[in-house]
């Protein structure tokens, strides 16, 4: 334990906290995916994690569709473009899966009224078929032939390993804070992640849809009563939550550069941890506790060592739940009045 | 899917006829049943066993498995509290094992059992008197953290051998020789296998297995163990179902406000359920510990698995002992009989799961109470619908 490390300077301080700050944003917006089905729901999406990695990769192939498969870092300025391109392509991808997901994992069992732990089971279950088919995606290219034109994208025999975006995008320093150089690349994911967050947030609170989404969450038979068509309702939950995963992957590709078949496992626990934290169901409180999260691993890292990473963020998970037990904010998505 | 359905109808037949025989042929049914489940290793019966991997060594581990279902069945299908970490205590009941037997002690197995019982059960008292009290989902995602941190605390503390783990753990001690290798004699007696020759069988004599001496070549003795132990847990899980407990964790799991007003004292209930499955998970985690290699890591105990016990209990049919124990074993033995399809086997689990949740939501085998309360249900629509008029409905239940 080095107390030191974090506390010893406030260049130190600052630079963890900024550090954590940007990881936070990024958790944020992965956090939003189980806090909207869990509002409407009452279900862990355990499969959203694999969202975001379906995300991840549909950046990292955008990269090599539209560049090629050569090497180079590029400054943000110069990958903008494609990044942009890379955007909407997880976004797509993404909500894509999200919708499958719904249809095929979730709706018959909503329809049957089956137990809750039952949708989490078929969810786990589903989380484990799309990680596993990102993993074989190789062997499914080569049974239809394609193999060889589609090398660079299923990577044969090491459709396992990490997968990397050819373009690596070189942060520029803009400023510092503290013993932290704020970089384009920081600026860009704590801003966009903000914006997409207040966006939301507006949407639930005043569009029609929003007032749909609401309803459901409040009281799923008054809304149906009410003339809401919850399936509808559910569809749009699980295409929001969708979206904003393939946003957040497209950020993640920008900062990390690399991704892998269960690269989605441990981010989405920490992203759902950070929904708990900031209370469930409530969009803020995602917002709180994914930046909660962020910057709280950050300084355990710096104290504990970065191999208690993971623990510190769980640990502070327990101890939140034990002070609050509804989250920083509370669960709200249904309370919430426009 | 009507297949599927089937399997749970034909249990159910089998159950009924299985309840409606006299004491004597329950007695002897369950004893052949039992012989035959002893020496399935032995017997080796072709299809089951498994080609490029020690069947024995698989069948220790699906006894192994099955006896984690049954405490995790405690936490999920009596008391309802969904238990996302449950690896955790099996990691702990492994490490505590190891740890005294031989990494900072060297104390017998069978000394260091009890202990090692207490200390998960301990764990688990402690992980859930905080934790209890935060409502159900929570409970998942706390559960899970836990799980997490015992695996990485492992893996980073040098005093536990870190990423190395713990190697030679001692086997539990036996009476007799002790078989060393390759082929010696061992334990009180020796039982030869068979070995089959497309279906012909025929007895192997080179190859036998000691009764009551744990070696590092042969898993059979230790099977037999932790089948024995098995079959206690299960009698002791029986009694304590039918028992107040069991009842006190029936009317929290359906209604945990309702059970409070009528004077469950449900707070404690549940810190039993999880305080009891800890110690079971511990139980199995020890025995695995000093199974037939003696060596543990880190590694064995991933986040993965716990997803896996849960899948195997709520599959197997949350809250009935024998649907957790089948659902138990088939996820340690499905992997290794397939393990030529070593690489699609997670998908092909994954589509399995997700499949039989939408097809059987209730599990494969459902518990007895919601086949009942289905029947009620059924009962009560129909009175409603005014197909059936009271009178009816009492001669239906005469029958």
């Amino acid at each position: 334990m080095d107390l030191g490390a974090l506390f010893g300077s406030l260049d130190n301080f600052l630079s963890f906290t900024m550090g954590g700050l940007v990881f936070g944003a990024i958790y944020a917006l992965i956090a939003l995916g189980y806090t909207m089905v869990y509002g409407v729901l009452q279900l862990i999406n355990f499969a959203h994690s694999e969202v975001f990695m379906y995300g991840t990769f549909a950046v990292a192939w955008t990269f090599i569709f539209l560049h090629g498969t050569e090497s180079v870092t590029w400054s943000l300025g110069q990958a903008l473009p494609i990044l942009l391109v890379a955007l909407v392509a997880a976004m797509v991808l993404s909500a894509a899966i999200a919708l499958l997901l719904e249809r095929v994992a979730y709706r018959p069992l909503i329809n049957k009224g089956a137990p809750k732990l039952i949708a989490l089971i078929s969810a786990i279950g589903a989380s484990f078929a799309l990680a596993e088919a990102m993993g074989l995606r190789d062997r499914f290219a080569s049974w239809v032939g394609l193999e060889d034109d589609l090398e660079s994208y299923v990577a044969p025999d090491k459709a396992r390993d990490v997968y990397s975006n050819p373009v690596t995008i070189d942060p520029e320093g803009l400023f510092d804070v503290g013993g932290y150089t704020v970089t384009d690349v920081d600026l860009v994911i704590v801003v966009a992640a903000l914006l997409m967050m207040v966006a939301l947030d507006q949407f639930v609170r005043r569009t029609r849809f929003g007032r749909g989404i609401r309803a459901v969450a409040q009281d799923p038979e008054s809304a149906a009563l009410m003339g809401v068509n919850s399936t509808r309702v559910v569809q749009l939950t699980f295409l929001i939550g969708g979206l904003m995963a393939g946003a957040a992957a497209t950020l993640y590709m920008m900062k990390i550069g690399s991704t892998r078949q269960n690269a989605g496992f441990l981010l989405g626990v920490k992203a759902f941890t950070a929904a708990v934290m900031g209370g469930i169901g409530n969009l803020r409180g995602a917002l709180v506790g994914g930046l909660v999260l962020g910057v709280m691993e950050n300084w355990g890292a710096a104290v504990f060592g970065s191999e208690w990473r993971d623990v510190v963020a769980f640990v502070l998970l327990v101890l939140i739940l034990l002070v609050r037990p509804s989250g920083i904010l509370g669960e709200s998505l249904g309370k919430a009045r426009a | 899917m009507a297949g599927l359905s089937n399997v749970g109808r034909r249990w159910d037949s089998v159950v009924e006829r299985y309840n409606a025989q006299p004491v004597i042929v329950k007695v002897l049914a369950i004893t052949v049943l039992a012989v035959f489940v002893y020496a399935l290793p032995l017997l080796r019966p072709p299809i089951l066993t498994t080609n490029s991997i020690d069947f024995g060594g698989v069948m220790f581990r699906v006894v192994a498995f099955a006896l984690v279902a049954l405490g995790l069945n405690i936490v999920i299908g009596y008391a309802g509290l969904l238990d996302l970490g449950y690896v955790g205590f099996y990691a702990v009941g492994a490490y505590t094992t190891a740890v005294l037997t031989v990494e900072h002690g060297s104390w017998p197995f069978f000394l260091v059992l009890p202990i090692s019982i207490a200390v998960t059960m301990l764990s688990g008292v402690l992980l859930g008197a905080p934790t209890l009290r935060v409502r159900g989902d929570y409970l998942a995602i706390v559960t899970l953290g836990f799980g997490e941190i015992i695996r990485i605390s492992l893996n980073n503390i040098e005093w536990l051998g870190a990423a190395a783990g713990i190697k030679n753990i001692p086997h539990p001690t036996g009476i007799g020789a002790k078989p060393e290798p390759p082929f010696e004699a061992g334990g009180l007696f020796e039982v030869p296998r068979l070995v089959w020759d497309g279906f012909v069988p025929s007895v192997d004599n080179d190859h036998k297995s000691a009764f009551l001496a744990f070696g590092s070549r042969d898993a059979i003795p230790y099977y037999w163990l932790i089948l024995t132990v098995l079959i206690l847990v299960l009698i002791g899980d029986r009694l304590i179902k039918a028992s107040r407990v069991g009842r006190a964790w029936e009317a929290t799991r359906e209604d945990e406000d309702a059970a409070e007003l009528m004077g469950v004292p449900t707070f404690k209930y549940k810190l039993m359920a999880f305080a009891l499955g800890a110690a079971i998970g511990g139980l199995s985690g020890s025995f695995y510990a000093s199974s037939q290699s003696g060596y543990i890591n880190p590694l064995s105990f991933p986040l993965l698995l716990s997803m896996l016990f849960v899948a195997a209990v709520i599959v197997g049919g949350s809250g009935n002992r024998w649907g957790a124990m089948a659902g138990g074993a088939l996820v340690a033995y499905l992997p290794e009989r397939f393990r030529d399809f070593a690489d699609y086997r997670l998908l092909f689990f994954g589509m399995a799961l997700t499949l039989l949740a939408v097809w059987r939501p209730e599990g494969l085998l459902p518990p007895r109470r919601a086949r009942r309360a289905k029947q009620a249900e059924a009962e009560i629509e129909a009175l409603e619908e005014g197909e059936l008029d009271e009178g009816e409905l009492e001669r239906a239940h005469d029958v």
